[in-house]
């Protein structure tokens, strides 16, 4: 087994993202992911790979773009307002079927907003990171070694879908430091074949082309249509998620990334005082994880989504209940940690409502 | 017993401009000027090894006339997108093609920038002073007093402000190679441009560095005019306010390169000259 | 004892932070659950600084430290903000030439040494966090001793030999102070 090294989550995923053979990074600095780039710029040179600071997000996310169109592994890192930024290019990139993966470690908002954990940027992530009809995969790490494994796993999920990839992580993710195991070093020469790419045609084909433009409504349609069979796919296959006690769970608990990590301290507190409560927390936030919730509809009397922004994920929690249980929320905002006592004192709140 | 009679072929299209029909209005000179870049690609016996960025603007369909493998880029976003390419595969030969409004006004940040990181690329730019595909509408390179969509009673520069000269403005960055602003008006100038063209290739070839060709052309649509009237009005107008010539070449100026001229440049610096500081010890 | 969350706090550049990373690598050593969560931006620069450590038996929930067990405060801003934090039970290791008001509260055990003239007279300048990681350790036992000296070697570069052994030798005044 690799060793155990402490790293930082912003390093941790770098690190992960060379070992899955990303050589092209293309960036710009903003708190609170800023050692992300700083680690590719430090190691990209050493590896024989392209380390770029950008004028801007828009470049930055415009490189990845003509990086994957040439058929590199490609990554760009940033936060939330950056991130707003490159909303023109990931919707370039879906309409392009490119692969490519973006990080986003959020900080409160809107506006400049702050500078601390957040996950407010839920709904631009899993419903409009851009315009136009696409959705793109979207991995919400809780530890840093998850930090590592899904930006490992981003690469080939973009690859085998041919479809942008993004990791919804926090500021807190990306600062703190944890035990971490590295996934292996993976060799380049068994990444899998691009064929579609702009490559150069050196007259052994007809020439490529990287293309999001259709002029023909009819024609944009059907590439629609077919694009969403592909999603279609994605959400059977691809929906993870971890449960943890909620097999007899009366009070279940939904949470991604960070604030899961505060619920699932709650849901221990509530536990210690025989309060049957358990966590169901998305690992992928699109495709939602529908099947993991469903399962918990038998024995849960309510649900309690956490999140740290003013109600985001909350809306695909109702989709799936469907009304057969109250769905309430807790939430911290602009940047502030919910504490697993602030949460332990809704799940008393509705184990009393919902045993009534 | 008839005379045989000897063919020679005298005209024929590039193999890297693809049997298709265009989208340009007739008089357009697009459709002269991706002839030059197909041509080049011939010529060099490039265009297999080649990848085209194309624009937002008239251009936009462009990928699919050009024999190469094309990549469309987002508005102005050419420059970033063949960056990346390029670093991608240094090996390959790497070109945007863009309109006025594409390159020097949405994209003016990933234009001045990629020109100076010095990026091994060649960019084609036609500045007819108008935005052909919304229609016709003020551009960043529109004339004083131009009338347009958007500026009818023609562009007052005390609200428009002034138009851009690419050319000028790109000169004083130390990542440029080669700058040469070209028309095409007449089979002379349809020449010189191609010289231009064949020479920003030809410098990424070689390493020389960033190159682009600024093409002044014409939109005989948008314009209200016919293509003779449009081009008598280019030269009055445009030509006096954007002036032809070669703008920066290193080479002429006797460098190998970009690099070489941008350290000569800053000769006095000694941070950006570590090698001299290691001598004096 | 199962579970221990620290706080370490003071001005930005007094070195709370890598006193933290000192304390990582001891349980990242023994093998044990630990989040290492450093407060970030601005307030770092010439502001207050702090790190949450939890060591931990378990998965660890959130890294953010709200009511710990011990708080190593390096300064009187430090102090008086996480004083009413402390678990009841809990620990305050302070040093006293930063906190000259140290407050006692009951069913919380407070700890002063004056860690910054202590490294200064042993010629440590600018190691008092380690010697109050000494403290730390001499309080709480959070890992076994040599461990604690395997901790510093990974915290400290290898070829700033010189480095580990000062800082050795600051942890050794502070377990004995």
């Amino acid at each position: 087994m690799a060793e155990k090294v402490l790293m930082k989550g912003n390093e941790a995923l770098a690190e992960a993202a060379l070992r899955a053979g990303c050589r092209f990074f293309f960036g710009y600095p903003i708190t609170p992911q800023t050692e992300l780039a700083a680690y590719m710029s430090k190691r990209m040179p050493k590896i024989g790979g392209t380390y770029l600071q950008a004028e801007s997000e828009v470049a930055a996310i415009n490189m990845v773009y003509g990086a994957a169109a040439a058929g590199a592994r490609v990554m760009t890192s940033s936060s939330s307002p950056g991130v707003s930024l490159k909303s023109e290019g990931i919707s370039y990139m879906a309409g392009s079927d490119l692969p490519g993966v973006i990080i986003n470690v959020q900080r409160g908002g809107p506006g400049l907003g702050s500078i601390q954990p957040s996950q407010s940027d839920y709904w631009q992530a899993t419903r409009a990171t851009g315009h136009g009809d696409f959705q793109i995969v979207v991995f919400a790490p809780s530890t840093v070694q998850e930090m590592a494994d899904l930006a490992y796993e981003a690469f080939d999920v973009a690859d085998k879908y041919r479809t942008p990839v993004m990791i919804l992580a926090d500021g807190m993710l990306g600062q703190m430091m944890e035990p971490v195991v590295m996934p292996a070093e993976r060799d380049l020469a068994t990444l899998p074949e691009k064929p579609w790419a702009a490559t150069g045609h050196r007259h052994k084909r007809f020439h490529n082309v990287i293309n999001s433009l259709y002029l023909p409504a009819e024609d944009l349609e059907v590439l629609n249509i077919e694009r969403y069979k592909r999603y279609d796919v994605i959400k059977r296959d691809e929906q993870r998620a971890e449960s943890y006690l909620t097999d007899d769970a009366d009070v279940v608990l939904v949470a991604f990334g960070a604030s899961a990590r505060v619920a699932r301290s709650a849901v221990n507190m509530a536990r210690e005082q025989g309060i049957k409560a358990g966590l169901v927390r998305p690992i992928t936030l699109w495709p939602y994880p529908v099947e993991e919730l469903v399962r918990t509809l038998s024995t849960a009397k309510g649900y309690l989504v956490v999140e740290m922004n003013m109600g985001q994920m909350i809306d695909d929690v109702r989709l799936v209940v469907e009304g057969r249980a109250p769905v309430e929320f807790f939430g911290r905002t602009g940047g502030v940690i919910p504490t697993p006592a602030e949460v332990y004192e809704r799940i008393v709140a509705l184990n009393e409502k919902v045993g009534e | 017993m008839a005379e045989q009679k000897e063919t020679k072929v005298v005209f024929e299209r590039p193999h890297a401009l693809l049997p298709v029909v265009t989208n340009y209005c007739p008089g357009c000179t697009h459709g002269i000027v991706q002839r030059l870049v197909c041509e080049t690609l011939d010529e060099l016996d490039i265009e297999g090894e080649t990848v085209g960025v194309a624009p937002v603007g008239c251009a936009v369909m462009s990928y699919d006339f050009y024999g190469c493998d094309m990549i469309e880029a987002a508005h102005g976003r050419a420059p970033a997108v063949a960056t990346a390419v390029k670093r991608v595969n240094p090996e390959g030969v790497v070109f945007a093609y863009q309109g006025d409004g594409d390159l020097a006004s949405i994209g003016m940040a990933e234009t001045v920038h990629a020109a100076t990181r010095g990026e091994h690329i060649t960019v084609i730019f036609i500045n007819n002073a108008i935005y052909g595909m919304t229609g016709g509408q003020m551009a960043p390179t529109s004339l004083p007093n131009q009338v347009t969509q958007t500026s009818p009673y023609g562009r007052d520069v005390s609200t428009a402000g002034y138009p851009v000269r690419v050319c000028e403005l790109l000169s004083s960055l130390d990542g440029v190679a080669y700058l040469e602003r070209v028309t095409v008006d007449t089979p002379k100038n349809v020449r010189k441009a191609k010289r231009a063209i064949k020479k920003a290739f030809q410098n990424q070839i070689d390493g020389v560095g960033y190159s682009l060709v600024e093409v002044v052309s014409t939109c005989p649509t948008n314009w209200g005019m016919t293509p003779q009237d449009a081009f008598e009005w280019m030269r009055e107008n445009m030509l006096p306010y954007y002036p032809l010539g070669v703008y920066r070449d290193v080479v002429a100026e006797g460098y190998a390169n970009a690099a070489e001229a941008a350290a000569a440049r800053s000769a006095a610096c000694p941070i950006a000259h570590p090698e001299l500081a290691q001598e004096g010890e | 004892m199962s579970e221990l969350q620290i706080v370490l706090a003071g001005f930005g550049g007094q070195g709370v932070l890598f006193a933290g990373k000192v304390v990582s690598y001891a349980a990242l050593i023994e093998d044990r659950e630990l989040s290492w969560l450093p407060s970030y931006g601005p307030e770092m620069r010439g502001g207050t600084a702090n790190c949450s450590v939890t060591i931990s038996d378990d998965p660890i929930g959130s890294p953010l430290v709200t009511t710990p067990d011990v708080l190593v405060a390096m300064n009187q801003p430090s102090f008086d903000k996480f004083l009413d934090e402390v678990r009841e039970g809990g620990v305050i290791i302070a040093d006293t030439d930063m906190v000259p008001n140290l407050r006692q509260r009951e069913g919380v055990r407070v700890v002063g040494i004056p860690s910054t003239t202590l490294a200064e007279d042993a010629g440590l300048k600018g190691l008092s966090n380690i010697v109050l990681v000494g403290k730390l350790w001499a309080e709480t036992h959070f890992c076994a001793r040599e461990t604690l000296d395997a901790a510093m070697g990974k915290c400290v570069p290898a070829k700033k030999a010189a480095m580990l052994e000062k800082n050795k030798q600051a942890l050794e005044i502070g377990i004995g102070a």
